[in-house]
């Protein structure tokens, strides 16, 4: 016999999902079949099943090989660590839930550490541009219910985040929106003909590196100003043209992503998009939102910002909070050499991060905190699985429109193993007992 | 003017956060006493006595206080942060920060400095005998109110996001910017005796930029304004005028809108 | 240690009329009681006010524009950060305290419960994750109801046993505390660039009226007997000339009589009043409207307030008036974020500097402070700064000390630039009130308690109540040698209880105590077409299924309290 788990959260980008439905076996154990998700969901839920799972922590030996040991032994080590640092980063946070997050964040400022999310790499441009010019935004339902002019500037959602046009942005029949993608003008910016630039109505193919020129060139010709005659590759009766098109809807969004968050001019591209869109808010409404990657990189923001004031890059090594990408950010931290020892959880850094950033995690003393078998656990001293977030444990989440969803738990994870969020407690609680703290 | 030489004799293995090198700081104090204020070396309080050898003895006053920094400093953050007055002199290249939040006196540095020197800069002066990093004299991250006032003079190159948020002041490069230089101004001079990159003056309110050498790619919203002679620093030539940015708000004085102004010399 | 006893302090009481006679005040097992046994620890207050903790009405303290201003200004933080000390967790943020910070900082100067003004429903989880992480302070949110389509709907064809049911329900799904309201169908209307600046304004599409709306909700408020009224925001807020829409707003409230079980009497609660005072026409002939609006109040018993009083600081806006904030920044150009809500509200969040050199702010300020000193009836009049929107919570003993001294008035007056002016479009250089300790306490803990139907619970110092107790280094039989020196005493308290723990010694935490969440759970008797209407709108127009919207689970809300209504037999 089965049973059928509904209204269950999906894991793994920022789109939150919240309608899915998984079929597990009658003893909780087994997950048999995930419905309603799209490809990557599917296999975010299924491929827990694996029968390979490495469920117990194992150390880096001196010969490369890997020798398993017990959660206390790690426990201990990763203590130990933290409590002897200088200067250690706590990184990653972004596939797992706001509690867990939270217990991390305790840890930190114990060990009077750095700390920091998938951000950094990530949407951190977009969270520096919000700081320096505001952010006029709204919830994925109002896109659904209102939206007719539609904009995938520098991202490819057809790939990134399957479901999102069918949920929220194109396709549904909404309140305002019954005509659903008829409803819609879709344009979008992007120097490669993607499958989401093959649905647009208007294809701006803009010139690499150059997204803050036609950005420019976009507020320009609201104000009907003077226009050289190609601005990006774009000639500029073209941008007149996007420009009207903007102006003439009644409720317009701007969906932007790592094509512009991490392209030459990085946080000035979401600046001047966000200058785009409070200037069209002078003739009709609009609002713009980051396509987040990861599930919980919103929430791991939104906890470091209300218990330490900043959404990434953390620095708490005096004591007190401070930040300044540049200097407290992940990629500067390691390849400048200012750290001595490196924990990871929920990210793979190994994998996205640029070399001269991975190489000295492998110096370092290291601990990788991941149900996976990734690059970072390759280079880290401990690896630490523990079980998946958001299929065999539940926990707070933020959507990419910052809604809090909380993840439901579906499966057994397999015997023995840990939450992150247990693990971190015990990390706490000893490390606690080292520093001789209450 | 009294003069306090400090000297690194013990590299920190991490870096070090010596943000009490400054005549303010150091101002009324012996040689003793100024080795033991305080500095960080990642989350573990020291003293600038563990790192530097400290000679000679501080003015009475900031004003009267003179330090001459010797010796590795490449991974020493913070010097001259916050100072108002007397003077520092760097012999070597240094870390992030120097002059940071600084609101009077001179600071030389003889060799380059790296990123957020002069951030949100009120009064003073900083030379900078080689390169300056990024976000040199910009606003700190958040801020609509970034460097006021002062000069900092590069002889070489200076890196990118300069002079963000500036609202006064000027700052010359002897040599080239990198992209996105005075981002956001509402005031304040850069002059740029090298080539500039793209995105320069974008999203300016006012201000002014002057370029001898080739700017890469204009930003579209400075529109072409005719040519005008300027003398800049002893040169006379003729410019290239654009206002702009012309997609960015602007106020208006007498019912003159006022632009940022961009100069190129031809 | 359950017992306590707090010796020979001037109590200020006005639950039982206590006017700083010298009494003893007895705590046993988190409440105030007759007498303790002589094992009782003795806290020493001679020499020292002693009233109950001070309770805040109306703070956006815990969600999510909270925590975008949190988010959006790193400037809030520079240089200003608190460390780890003790047992107190490291903080920032001078005028959006981290939440760790803000629990601390209310607890230091003897509140001891707040309300948390706008919880956007759908975001219920995120401002139970902030309450949860505010330390000591029992606190509740105010979900929104004046822009929700439901509510439109229902009140649109007077359906009130429909929206009372809706009410309910959503109280119940979001732990929500009482019926809030924000600009009524202006945010609505502000999702599409639009906005309803006076009672009789339409909103677009839902073609219904602020006063309609106004009127269904108190009529809603009182037919299901809510422990608090309706709360609320009115339109036209911060525009000069406003104080007209202010009084359209609170005729609404004529002819109704507040029911409930709670002691609560009045049937609307107008909130920070002074952005709601303002005569003249425009920017230059701006002037005060404070005696228009006080004059309403005092005359109609029915009506309670709270001042929102500006400090003349580098402080946030933020509120769920989003085309005044969009307002706001084109005044200002200051950055602007924005939120809308689906189906229900939206946020705006814009820095602003209330410079005294500025003849516009330093009016605000005069009216902030003419509006309690005209006001008649303590009980009815609460001091608060709309914190962050008027001027940090942290600034509390500062508003106390203008209150308290003419002196210290007069003194900030003689500085400003535009002192001229201040006084001529203002009163606030004729009122020679000085507010006494009595009316203070009724004023911050009293007041408010009866305001939001607390008063069994706390805001007095009655045995049977909470022991809530806060104790001043201040003594009230020697005369005031400088307005300062109250600023200082009630900054930092000599002594701090919490539901009878001892969370504050000598200005210092010693305890994170027990904080509660206070809720309103309503039973109403079931009405099918409400559950079909939501479950419609779930399937159709929300962006998250309804069950996932229901989730609230005890690791949102540990420790709940639970008012109890029962409006089956209406």
């Amino acid at each position: 016999m089965t049973k059928t788990i509904t209204d269950v959260i999906c894991p793994f980008c920022g789109t939150l999902c919240d309608d899915l439905e998984v079929v597990v076996s009658d003893d909780g154990k087994q997950l048999l079949e995930v419905y309603n998700a799209c490809v990557i969901g599917t296999e975010k839920f299924l491929h827990s099943q694996a029968k390979d799972r490495v469920t117990r922590p194992r150390m880096h030996q001196e010969d490369g090989s890997w020798k398993e040991v017990s959660y206390d032994e790690a426990v201990e080590y990763t203590a130990q660590m933290l409590a002897k640092a200088k200067k250690p980063l706590m990184f990653g946070w972004s596939s797992t839930n706001c509690e867990a997050q939270s217990v991390g964040n305790e840890i930190a400022e114990i060990s009077k550490a750095c700390c920091d999310n998938t951000a950094a790499t990530c949407h951190g441009t977009t969270l520096i541009a919000v700081q320096d010019i505001g952010l006029p935004s709204c919830t994925l339902g109002e896109i659904k219910n209102r939206a007719d002019r539609v904009i995938f500037w520098g991202c490819n959602p057809a790939h990134a985040h399957p479901r999102h046009m069918s949920r929220y942005s194109i396709f549904p029949r909404g309140f305002f929106t019954g005509k659903g993608q008829m409803s819609r003008k879709l344009i979008v910016v992007d120097p490669r003909c993607t499958d989401t630039a093959k649905m647009a109505d208007m294809h701006l193919q803009v010139e690499q590196g150059r997204d803050y020129e036609l950005l420019d060139a976009l507020r320009v010709a609201l104000k009907g100003e003077w226009l050289p005659d190609v601005v990006a590759g774009i000639p500029a009766e073209k941008i007149r043209e996007a420009a009207d098109t903007l102006k003439s809807g009644r409720f317009g969004i701007i969906f932007f992503g790592m094509g512009v968050t991490q392209s030459l001019s990085k946080n000035h591209n979401i600046d001047g998009a966000i200058a785009l869109t409070k200037d069209l808010n002078e003739h009709t409404k609009f609002s713009i939102m980051p396509m987040r990657g990861h599930y919980n990189v919103t929430g791991s923001g939104e906890v470091f910002a209300w218990q330490f004031g900043f959404p990434f890059s953390v620095d708490l090594t005096r004591g007190f909070p401070r930040y300044n990408p540049g200097d407290t950010s992940t990629i500067d931290l390691l390849t400048r050499g200012e750290l001595d020892a490196m924990f990871t959880i929920g990210s793979d850094p190994g994998a996205h991060f640029p070399i001269s950033a991975v190489k000295p995690i492998a110096n370092l003393p290291s601990v990788c905190v991941d149900p996976h078998l990734t690059p970072t656990t390759g280079v880290s001293k401990l690896h630490v699985p523990v079980a998946f977030n958001g299929v065999e444990t539940g926990g707070n989440c933020y959507r990419m429109d910052n809604v809090p969803i909380d993840c439901r738990k579906v499966v057994e994870p397999p015997e023995g193993m840990l939450t992150d969020e247990q693990f971190l407690i015990k990390v706490r609680d000893r490390l606690k007992q080292l520093k001789g703290v209450a | 003017m009294e003069t306090v030489t400090i000297t690194m004799k013990n590299l920190p293995t991490l870096y070090l956060e010596a943000d009490t090198i400054s005549p303010d700081a150091f101002a009324g104090k012996t040689a003793a006493q100024i080795a033991e204020l305080p500095a960080f070396e990642g989350n573990v309080p020291t003293t600038l006595g563990a790192y530097f050898t400290v000679s000679g003895s501080a003015g009475a006053t900031a004003a009267e206080t003179k330090i001459v920094v010797k010796g590795d400093v490449t991974k020493v953050k913070y010097l001259g942060f916050k100072m108002t007055a007397g003077e520092l002199v760097i012999e070597g290249s240094t870390d992030l920060y120097v002059g940071a939040w600084m609101t009077g006196g001179k600071i030389l540095a003889k060799g380059d400095v790296a990123a957020f020197a002069a951030l949100a800069m009120k009064g003073g002066e900083l030379t900078v005998e080689g390169n300056a990093g990024n976000y040199l004299g910009a606003a700190y991250r958040g801020d609509w109110r970034g460097m006021s006032g002062g000069k900092i003079v590069v002889k070489g190159n200076a890196g990118s996001d300069i002079g963000m948020y500036m609202t006064g002041g000027e700052i010359t490069v002897g040599g080239d910017v990198d992209v996105h230089a005075l981002t956001h101004a509402e005031g304040g001079k850069l002059v740029v005796k090298g080539n500039a990159k793209s995105k320069l003056g974008g999203q300016m309110v006012e201000g002014t930029i002057i370029v001898f050498g080739s700017i890469e790619v204009m930003m579209p919203g400075f529109k072409p304004n005719g040519e005008v002679e300027l003398e800049v620093e002893g040169t006379k030539a003729k410019f290239a005028h654009f206002i702009g940015d012309t997609g960015e708000r602007h106020k208006k004085k007498k019912g003159v809108v006022q632009y940022g102004n961009l100069y190129k010399k031809i | 240690m359950s017992e306590y006893i707090i010796k020979n302090g001037h109590v200020f009481d006005p639950v039982q009329g206590i006017k700083g006679d010298k009494k003893d005040i007895a705590i046993k097992d988190g409440k105030i009681v007759d007498k303790v046994g002589s094992g009782a620890k003795v806290i020493d207050a001679a020499g020292k006010t002693v009233m109950a903790g001070a309770v805040e009405i109306h703070a956006h303290i815990a969600g999510p524009k909270v925590n975008l201003g949190r988010i959006y200004r790193p400037e809030d933080k520079l240089f200003s950060c608190t460390p780890t000390k003790g047992m107190e967790r490291m903080g920032g943020g001078a005028s959006i305290p981290t939440t760790f910070k803000t629990g601390y900082e209310y607890a230091k100067m003897g509140y001891t419960t707040a309300m948390e003004a706008a919880m956007p429903p759908l975001f219920s989880r995120h401002v139970h994750e902030e309450i949860r992480d505010t330390p000591i302070i029992d606190e509740g949110a105010f979900p929104v109801f004046g822009n929700n389509w439901f509510v439109l709907e229902y009140l649109k064809n007077r359906e009130i046993e429909n929206a009372a049911a809706y009410i309910a329900w959503l109280l119940r799904v979001t732990k929500g505390y009482a019926v809030k309201v924000v600009n009524p169908g202006g945010t609505e209307a502000w999702a599409w660039g639009l906005n309803c600046l006076s009672v009789n304004d339409p909103v677009p599409y839902f073609d219904i009226t602020p006063a309609e709306i106004v009127k269904g909700l108190i009529e809603a408020n009182e037919y299901l007997g809510l422990p608090h009224s309706m709360h609320i925001h009115p339109n036209n807020l911060g525009n000069p000339g406003c104080y007209e829409t202010t009084l359209d707003t609170m005729r609404l409230a004529e002819g109704f009589k507040a029911k409930n079980t709670f002691g609560r009497e009045q049937v609307l609660h107008l909130t920070h009043t002074q952005f709601h005072s303002y005569k003249g026409t425009n920017w230059g002939d701006f002037e005060s409207g404070a005696k228009e609006v006080t004059d309403y109040v005092n005359k109609n018993k029915n009506i309670t307030i709270d001042t929102g009083n500006v400090t003349l600081d580098e402080t946030t806006t933020m509120t769920a008036d989003g085309p005044f904030e969009h307002h706001l920044t084109g005044l200002n150009h200051l950055k602007w974020a924005n939120v809308d809500v689906e189906l229900e509200t939206a946020a705006g969040v814009v820095p602003y500097i209330y410079s005294p050199n500025i003849s516009v702010c330093a009016i605000q300020w005069a009216i902030g402070l003419e509006i309690p000193l005209m006001m008649k009836d303590p009980m009815r009049c609460y001091i608060t700064t709309d914190h962050p929107n008027a001027g940090p919570f942290t600034r509390y003993p500062r508003v106390f000390k203008w209150l308290m001294s003419e002196k210290a008035r007069n003194t900030l007056i003689d500085s400003f630039k535009h002192k001229g002016k201040v006084l001529s479009q203002t009163s606030i250089g004729s009122l020679d009130r000085e507010i006494s300790l009595y009316e203070l306490a009724q004023m911050t803990r009293a007041g408010p308690a009866k305001s939001l139907g607390l008063s069994a619970v706390c805001g007095g110092l009655k045995p049977g109540m909470d022991a809530d107790v806060a104790v001043y280094n201040f003594n009230p039989d020697k005369p005031v040698a400088n307005p300062d020196d109250i600023e200082t005493a009630f900054s930092r308290c000599a002594a701090v209880f919490k539901s009878g723990v001892q969370v504050v010694s000598n200005g210092d935490i010693v305890s994170n105590g027990h904080k509660r969440t206070l809720w309103v759970d309503v039973k109403v008797k079931e009405n099918a077409q409400v559950a079909r209407d939501i479950s419609e709108k779930f399937v159709k127009y929300y962006s998250m299924t309804q069950n996932n919207y229901e989730a609230l689970g005890h690791h949102f809300v540990p420790n709940p309290f639970a008012l109890e209504v029962d409006a089956t037999q209406v």
